[in-house]
């Protein structure tokens, strides 16, 4: 028997694909390779065609050129109610006259399954996202993250060879958001599904994919897993939006990066000799009670597991550093700074000033 | 009376007495009329019975015509709605929201153009309908369909812009929906209620419709009345008490329609 958790996990292809919106090109002749059962991220701030992106992959957009491939065969010119895909919106879209078990047999009746086999299904896909107990309520009466699961539940229903994630999670609260996501992975992880996952949040990103592609204004900037994007972000922006970064002015001489007289090592291409912005992690910093470079506490903030201080420089400049929570400086003392001497990721000055500061992304 | 204050009870309460009798007054005249024996003072049931007795059917044949050519009218007019208005209004909401404010301007206009000015355009026009549709009273629908525009606009817009159709209709094509699955499965049930307030609005503007009727020369409900009341101003009143029961409960069930909508 057949059970819910039975899927075919396709692999899915973009080649060159573009989309056009009036003058403004919202896709740039994107490439992207999912491999089957892998979970993509598309990350990225809003407008750089990321949902663009995943909406011309479900049929949503048609697209101006270049091949989408799924399973091999090109779709591209395939309806969306043909592509076989199984699809989560950013803002609630269980149908609000039919009760959670209709909504989730939805697809089921459209694929004209018989109604004890469709009930069967609805049923065990509703149990599966833990909400087996509420198939006879409508939308209304859901809670934001139980409509997201009952959704969820609708969308693999039907055992699609790729799931499509709008922005599960941005209409829900912080708590839920993480809960969900966790659960979103774990079902993901269960059913082996090639899924796609598109948001703004990079924490969100880094989480619970297996690689991410960072993108801006329509182009892929880079794809790699959450460490490879954290540790050696191949242009400033990666290392600007993804995780937090510090902003700081230095000098490049000789390939390296100097930072308040420290040299560090640069990542991504190589750069001709000048006046640099850096990208500096806070983990990077270090707080020093006695050597180093002198600095002002402005403030100090508790993250559970850790405390994130700013200080600034005597040049004026800010810097944000990571630190245990047992050391607790108070606004306004003398301090010393450290870089630990990682590699970092620099653009020439003129392009990072309007950026300012320290301000952590 | 400081602004912003709910007024008192008792001030209400005058108010829609004052507002009752206004609206109260004309009806309880015509129902006392419909009972009135002559001008000799008095009165009989005969003017009721007479309508629904013997040889009634004979003697009122062209004011039971124009009943049945009202109800036609209205008939043809509602489907006019919901085959020519509602789906382009669902395409104009989902495909091209950008005529959306065009489609809003067309469809606001009847209510700003006089019947009579209507009637003046509409004249050479039916002389063409009548070539191409024979000059069946049916074809007067055609005029209707304008006129009931902004009301049918205004109770399918409002029912359109408080549900999500752009991402229900998503969802239902993402999980294997085509279009026509699309409208009759999702999108009719979830505008049900608009579209409703929009039929019963366009059966009740029809029934009171006058102006047009006449100087096109239909025979419609209102201008049969307004024939036999010339003769018989009891039966005219009578009829006139009928569309107006039946328009009243036509607007209760749209006022109900209205209040589920807020509830759920």
């Amino acid at each position: 028997m057949t059970t819910a958790t039975d899927t075919t996990s396709a692999t899915v292809e973009l080649i060159g694909v573009v989309k056009d919106y009036g003058s403004h090109r919202a896709l740039n002749a994107i490439d992207l390779s999912i491999k089957p059962g892998e979970f993509i991220a598309l990350l990225g701030p809003s407008g750089c065609g990321k949902t663009t992106a995943l909406r011309a992959l479900s049929g949503l957009e048609l697209v101006g050129g270049g091949q989408i491939l799924i399973d091999g065969v090109d779709v591209a010119s395939v309806p969306t109610n043909k592509r076989d895909i199984g699809m989560v919106f950013q803002s609630y879209s269980l149908f609000p006259h039919m009760t959670v078990l209709e909504n989730v047999e939805f697809g089921l009746r459209m694929r004209k399954v018989a109604a004890d086999e469709r009930r069967t299904r609805a049923l065990e896909a509703l149990e599966m996202v833990g909400l087996g107990q509420h198939s006879a309520r409508f939308a209304h009466q859901l809670s934001g993250g139980q409509q997201q699961r009952v959704a969820l539940a609708r969308a693999l229903v039907t055992r699609p060879r790729v799931l499509l994630l709008d922005e599960p999670l941005s209409a829900l609260d912080a708590k839920v958001r993480v809960q969900l996501r966790d659960q979103i992975r774990r079902i993901q992880t269960e059913l082996g599904i090639t899924t796609v996952f598109v948001t703004h949040d990079q924490e969100e990103a880094l989480a619970v994919a297996d690689r991410v592609a960072v993108m801006r204004d329509g182009v892929i900037e880079q794809i790699g897993t959450p460490e490879e994007l954290y540790a050696t972000p191949a242009t400033p922006f990666v290392a600007d939006f993804v995780g937090l970064s510090n902003r700081v002015p230095a000098m490049l001489s000789g390939g390296k990066v100097v930072v308040h007289g420290t040299a560090l090592e640069l990542l991504g291409a190589s750069m001709t000799d000048g006046p640099v912005t850096a990208f500096v992690r806070p983990e990077d910093v270090v707080l020093d009670p006695k050597k180093g470079i002198a600095a002002t506490v402005v403030s100090s903030s508790f993250l559970g597991s850790l405390r994130r201080t700013q200080v600034v420089l005597d040049d004026g400049s800010l810097l944000s550093i990571q630190h245990d929570v047992d050391t607790k400086p108070d606004a306004g003392a003398a301090v010393f700074v450290r870089f630990k001497g990682a590699p970092v990721s620099a653009v020439p000055a003129s392009a990072g000033a309007g950026v300012g500061g320290a301000a952590v992304a | 009376m400081k602004l912003g204050t709910e007024p008192s009870a008792v001030t209400r309460w005058i108010i829609l007495g004052v507002v009752g009798i206004i609206f109260a007054i004309p009806i309880v005249a015509l129902i006392q009329f419909s009972f009135r024996d002559g001008l000799g003072g008095g009165y009989t049931l005969d003017h009721w019975t007479g309508l629904f007795g013997e040889g009634a059917a004979r003697t009122y044949r062209g004011l039971f015509q124009a009943v049945g050519n009202s109800v036609l009218l209205a008939v043809v007019t509602v489907a006019i709605v919901l085959v020519v208005l509602l789906p382009t209004m669902i395409l104009v909401h989902i495909q091209f929201p950008k005529l959306k404010r065009v489609l809003e301007f067309i469809c606001i206009v009847p209510i700003t153009v006089p019947a009579i000015v209507l009637v003046v355009g509409l004249a050479p026009v039916y002389s063409v309908v009548v070539k191409i549709f024979g000059s069946g009273v049916w074809t007067l629908a055609f005029a209707y369909g304008i006129t009931v525009l902004p009301y049918a606009y205004r109770a399918i817009q409002a029912n359109l812009e408080a549900v999500p159709v752009v991402t229900l209709s998503e969802a239902a094509r993402s999980l294997g929906a085509n279009w026509a699955t699309v409208l009759w499965r999702v999108l009719l049930p979830i505008l049900r209620r608009g579209v409703l307030a929009a039929a019963f609005i366009s059966v009740a503007v029809v029934l009171g419709e006058f102006t047009i009727a006449s100087l096109l020369n239909r025979v419609n409900l209102q201008t049969a009345l307004l024939q036999v009341g010339q003769s018989d101003p009891w039966v005219a009143a009578i009829f006139a008490l009928l569309a107006l029961t039946f328009a009243f409960v036509l607007l209760l069930l749209i006022g109900r329609l209205a209040r589920n909508r807020n509830n759920s």
